[in-house]
Formats: C-alpha cells, structure tokens, sequence
C-alpha cells in the first residue's frame, strides 16, 4: 500500500534555510494542574511534531489534554495553577519553554497563532472587530491606525466576509456565529504565522458552517503554507484535511499514523472504539457503538494503560504495565512511517 | 438615543413633582411650628403667631399651600426662610457650590485611590495583597462616618497639627481635602471592592486568552483589554455615588462645619423651615436624576451591546 503524504508536494517551507527540522518539534511534554483535591496530571510525555505546510491532527476525548497541550505551545496556560514540570517545545529548533517573556511574546501572534472554539467569547466584546483585526499589525508592525484598519478590512474580505468595508466598525455580537470563526481566522492569519493551532475550530457551529469554515482554513493553510495543528474531536473533520493523526488518550499519545492510514487499519483499541462510534448509512436502525465507561479521572489515571479499564481487549499486563508508543510494523516485518501505537496487543489489533 | 434621552426627561416631570409633594407632606406632619419656634422660651400673645401665620399663608389648607408653593417655584421663587428672612434660592446658591467642590474632591478621590486598590488586588486574586485590601475595605465599610470623621479630625488637626478643625464659612479647597477624604472613603471601599471582583473575574475570561494569544504586550493586554470590560459595572456604581455625594453629607459636613447642603438640610430641619427643605431636597433628587441618566448613557458607550431605542 502507498502513503499518501500531502507533505512532499508543497513547495518549501518559508525560512527553510536556517532550520531543516520540523517547525514545532514537543517532546515528552508534561503539564499539571495543582488543585485542592490533589495534582491533575493533565498532559504526561507527549511527543508531536508538525513542519510546514503540514496538517497534524490531535484527536480525543474531552479531558485528554489535547488543548492543555496546545495552550503549553502558545504559552497561555494559567500558571500557577498550571506547571510544565518536564518536557520541550521546540519552534525551529529553539526551546520555547526556557525563553523570556518577551522573546516568547513576539513569537505569539506573529509565528504562532491561535484560533480558538467560541468566537464569540474569545473576541472581546467591547472593541470592534475591525480593532481587534488592526491591534495585530499596529503591535507587531507599528502601523498607523488608518494602515491598520486598511489592513484589517483586507483580511476580513480575505475570510470572505461580506461588505467587510461596512462591517469593519461592528462589534463582535452583530455577526453570526459562522463570521465570527472568519474573523478569528482572519485574526490568527493576520501576520502570516508559520504555524496555526486550531483549537476545536468548527465546535460551535452548525454542519453546513463547519465545512466552509475547515474548508477557507485548509485554503489559506495551503497559500501560506503553514503547518497547522487541528485539535478536534470529530473524526469526519479529520478525514478531508489533516495529513497525520495523534490520538490522545489521559494525557498521553497512544496512536500516530498517517490520515488514511488510521481510517483503514487502526493499531489501539481506543481508536477502532472512536471510528466504531461514528454513525454509518450502511448500519442505519441499528444501535450505535459507544466506547464502555468514562475517560478516565485525571487524579487518578488508572495504573499500566490508562485505557484498560475500558479496553474490550484487556489482559492482565494492562493493569501493571505501562505501554511504551512503538513502531508499527506490517506482519512481515516492513516498515509503515509515520505510525505508531502504545498498546501492547498493537500487533492483534491492525493485524487481527 | 434622543427618543431615549427626551423621554428621561420627561419622566423627570412626575418625579418632580412627586418627590415635593412627599417632602412638603412630611414637613407638615412634623411636629413643632417654625412661627412658635422664633419665640424661643418666651411667652407669646396667641394673636400675634395667628398673625404671622397669616401673613406667611401658613393659615391656608395644606394643598392651597402646596399650590401657592408650587407656583412660586415655576416663578424662580423658593419662598424664605421664616427665621432670618433670607431668600431659599440664596441659602442654595451659597450652599451648593460648597457641596460641589466638596463632592468632586471626594469622588476623585474615590475613583482614583478606589480603582488602582481595585486593580492593584484583582490582578493577584486570593494572594496576600488582596486579602490586605479586603480586609482593608471591610474595615471602611463597617466603621461609621461619623467615627472616622472624629477620628481623623483628632488625628490630622488636634494631635498632628496639619489642618484647621473646622472648615471656614468660605471653604478654601485645601480646606476640604480632609473632609473629602472622609466622605469618600465609603464609596472608596465599595469601589475598590467591585474593581477587584471585576478585575479578578475578566481575567479568567477567553478574550484576555486571545490577547495573549495575539502577542500584545502586558500593558496592553490589561489596560485596553481587561480594563474596558472591569469599568463597566464600576460607572454604574459611581454614577449612583456621584448623585449621593452631590446631595451633600450631613454627617461629615456637621463634623467638619463645612456650610454645603447637608449641612443646612439638617439646620432647616430643627427649625421646620419648610420651604427651606423642600427647596434643598427638590434640587437634590433633580441633581440624582441628571446623574444617573448620564451614567446610563455613558454605559452604552462603554458596553457597545447595549442599544437605547
């Protein structure tokens, strides 16, 4: 079988002289919360990496740590109560996590952007969009007011909002949901960012919105070639967009692969769970699958795989013993890039 | 917007007239008379007070007198003081500016020191700062005016020598900086109070994430950001506070003998100067309606969600 890998065909990545890595590298990232019930273990040992033009998928459950990791990259997790006890984020091969405030201030925004879930709470109700779009170019770039403003209703008809001229002096609750997730685009995109993470970008709105919106997002992603990390939880977003997938389960990576990859022959049983629960046509009037129980509670992850309690599969080493992510192979040993699984049955799992 | 403002106003016109009719009711009620009260202890011949009243219109049914109130307010004329024979409007045009001066200091007073406690506190929630001014402003809430006013008269003027005791009867402003301070520290709690709780809670908020998010720098972020959506329930309070402050202190302008509003409201209350009371109250619930329908469109301004049709 042939991989499909979007990623050769781009052209090169923006700045590729000075670093031939991957854009953002985070390796074995751990964030926890200190609470008064005792300390949440949020995000424990996750490995990604996305370069440009590429599309990383993050998918999970709510509570797996898909935003809190995501929020450790931009540098806006409330700390304290939030701490990053381990791990390394590397932008172009620099450690984001040991720079300075400012130096991690003008990367934000300017190299990194992010596009949140509410629109309508992520935009500050008070100031006009217009204003909000035109801050970017007058803080990073030190334009005039009136430049800025330029600027800005040329980003809004970039998003493809209607009479942006007019529209430029409204405020953010005189749009409609599906306009205010363009102008959070149009906000992220504003500088032209090497890399955007989408935090669960079409959450809040309706389906026929949802595809616009992904699709305007996978557009302007291709014409800037950007690297874009997509956090969701819907596996039919996925499909038509990312390039590779990261599967979070309790804090912790436990499939990677590549898109079609994943669809087609998934290596953990949490995942053959999330693809069995989607509706299918062909299974209409019968009952839909639902992965048994509830994701585990962040306090306590339970010991060895932190899925057994809910794995139709486990056996007694998945109460005690912690899978490592390996590689996964083909039967006759050859080589699939790109994917890996922590479970110790993988081998029963792609292959069975 | 001006369909809004006109009809605030013409609601002004039944509250007017509302708010002096229960004013000069209430005066009549009161027991004692300011004709009998000029005699003092001396014995008085029955015939002559008749008189007197007579000549005042005191004799007439309480709504003849209302009446003959009325149309003399709609002349410009707030009728005279029994006593000392002075003009209302006279008594008022003294007074008032005093109150003024005094309101204004005690309101900057509370909006400067109040906010920057507000957001000096709220940027740290739950640290030992903030438990500092919460307990700082508890202690402002529950001691009495009157209490702090005596006290900082003691402290400031008697033992450290730094003001005059009592205000002049001309009311120099550095005169009524200590008297100010007193009056304000009240509403200074209570701003300081809803700036923190304000402050603390837009923090949390998604919009402060994204301005982060964006890369603004910090002073940016909380003095653009933050501080536009914190100030809006804070103009509300001081809107309010501004209309209460104008309608003078009796306690603290009694304490520190600061001649403003209160302070002759309370001096024609002891002596039923009628007219007198009525006058002063009049202009301070007009005073009260101005401020706060300013405050109402000042809101708009500041929370553009909000729409007047």
């Amino acid at each position: 079988m042939t991989i499909i890998d979007k990623t050769a065909d781009v052209p090169a990545p923006r700045g590729s002289t000075e670093n031939s890595g991957p854009l953002l590298d985070v390796r074995d990232l751990h964030v926890e919360f200190k609470t008064r019930d005792g300390v949440v273990k949020a995000v424990n040992g996750v490995n990604y990496s996305v370069s440009a033009g590429e599309t990383l998928a993050v998918l999970g459950e709510s509570g797996s740590g898909k935003s809190v990791t995501a929020q450790a990259i931009m540098g806006i997790l409330d700390m304290p109560p939030g701490r990053i006890p381990q791990g390394e984020i590397l932008f172009r091969g620099e450690d984001m996590l040991t720079m300075g405030y400012e130096e991690r201030r003008k990367i934000r925004g300017q190299k990194i952007a992010m596009i949140f879930q509410d629109a309508l709470s992520s935009l500050n109700p008070v100031l006009t969009v217009g204003y909000q779009l035109a801050e970017m170019f007058r803080v990073h770039q030190g334009l005039s007011k009136k430049d800025a403003k330029a600027k800005a209703i040329e980003l809004m008809d970039r998003v493809r909002i209607p009479a942006a001229k007019e529209r430029v002096n409204d405020y953010p609750h005189q749009f409609s949901g599906g306009m205010r997730q363009r102008i959070m685009i149009a906000m992220a995109l504003a500088l032209e960012p090497d890399l955007i993470i989408a935090d669960e970008p079409t959450t809040a709105l309706d389906v026929t919105v949802q595809a616009q919106v992904m699709d305007l997002l996978a557009e302007l992603q291709r014409e800037y070639n950007m690297g874009l990390i997509l956090i969701t939880h819907d596996l039919g977003v996925v499909a038509d967009v990312a390039d590779k997938i990261a599967v979070m389960y309790a804090g912790r990576i436990v499939e990677t692969a590549p898109v079609h990859e994943l669809y087609k022959r998934p290596a953990h049983p949490y995942t053959r769970g999330l693809l069995d629960s989607i509706p299918r046509l062909d299974q209409k009037g019968q009952e839909l699958y639902a992965i048994k129980g509830l994701p585990p509670n962040l306090l306590k992850i339970p010991t060895g795989c932190a899925f057994n309690p809910r794995c139709p599969k486990a056996q007694d080493i998945c109460r005690t013993d912690v899978p490592p992510l390996l590689s996964v192979t083909e039967r006759d040993g050859g080589e699939l890039p790109g994917r890996h699984s922590a479970c110790h049955f993988w081998k029963e799992q792609i292959h069975g | 917007m001006g369909r809004y403002v006109a009809r605030r106003l013409l609601q002004m016109i039944p509250v007017f007239l509302g708010s002096t009719l229960l004013v000069f009711l209430m005066m009549y009620a009161l027991p004692g008379d300011p004709v009998r009260a000029l005699a003092g202890e001396q014995a008085v011949d029955q015939a002559q007070i008749a008189q007197v009243k007579k000549d005042l219109g005191l004799d007439l049914p309480i709504w003849q007198q209302y009446w003959n109130y009325l149309s003399g307010l709609f002349q410009g004329d707030f009728g005279t003081q029994i006593a000392t024979q002075r003009p209302v409007a006279d008594v008022i045009a003294d007074a008032f500016p005093i109150t003024v001066r005094l309101a204004l200091f005690a309101f900057a007073f509370t909006v400067i020191v109040g906010i920057s406690m507000g957001v000096f506190a709220g940027l740290k929630a739950d640290t030992l700062r903030d438990r500092g001014l919460l307990v700082l402003t508890l202690l402002l809430i529950s001691v009495p005016s009157f209490v702090l006013g005596f006290l900082a008269q003691y402290f400031f003027a008697h033992e450290l020598g730094w003001v005059e005791p009592n205000v002049s009867a001309v009311a120099a402003s550095q005169e009524l900086i200590l008297p100010a301070v007193v009056l304000g520290s009240l509403s200074l709690a209570y701003v300081a109070r809803l700036t923190r709780t304000s402050v603390a809670e837009n923090l949390r908020s998604d919009y402060m994430r994204t301005a982060v998010a964006k890369g603004l720098p910090k002073r940016r972020i909380i003095g653009v950001h933050l501080m536009r959506n914190s100030m809006i329930p804070v103009v509300t309070f001081l809107g309010t506070d501004i209309g209460t402050l104008m309608g003078g202190a009796v306690v603290t302008e009694g304490i520190f003998n600061v001649q403003g509003v209160g302070y002759n409201v309370f001096q024609a209350l002891k002596s039923r100067e009628g007219s007198t009371v009525v006058g002063i109250v009049t202009l301070i619930v007009v005073v009260y309606l101005v401020s706060s329908l300013i405050v109402d469109l000042l809101y708009a301004v500041l929370d553009p969600r909000i729409r007047y049709a």
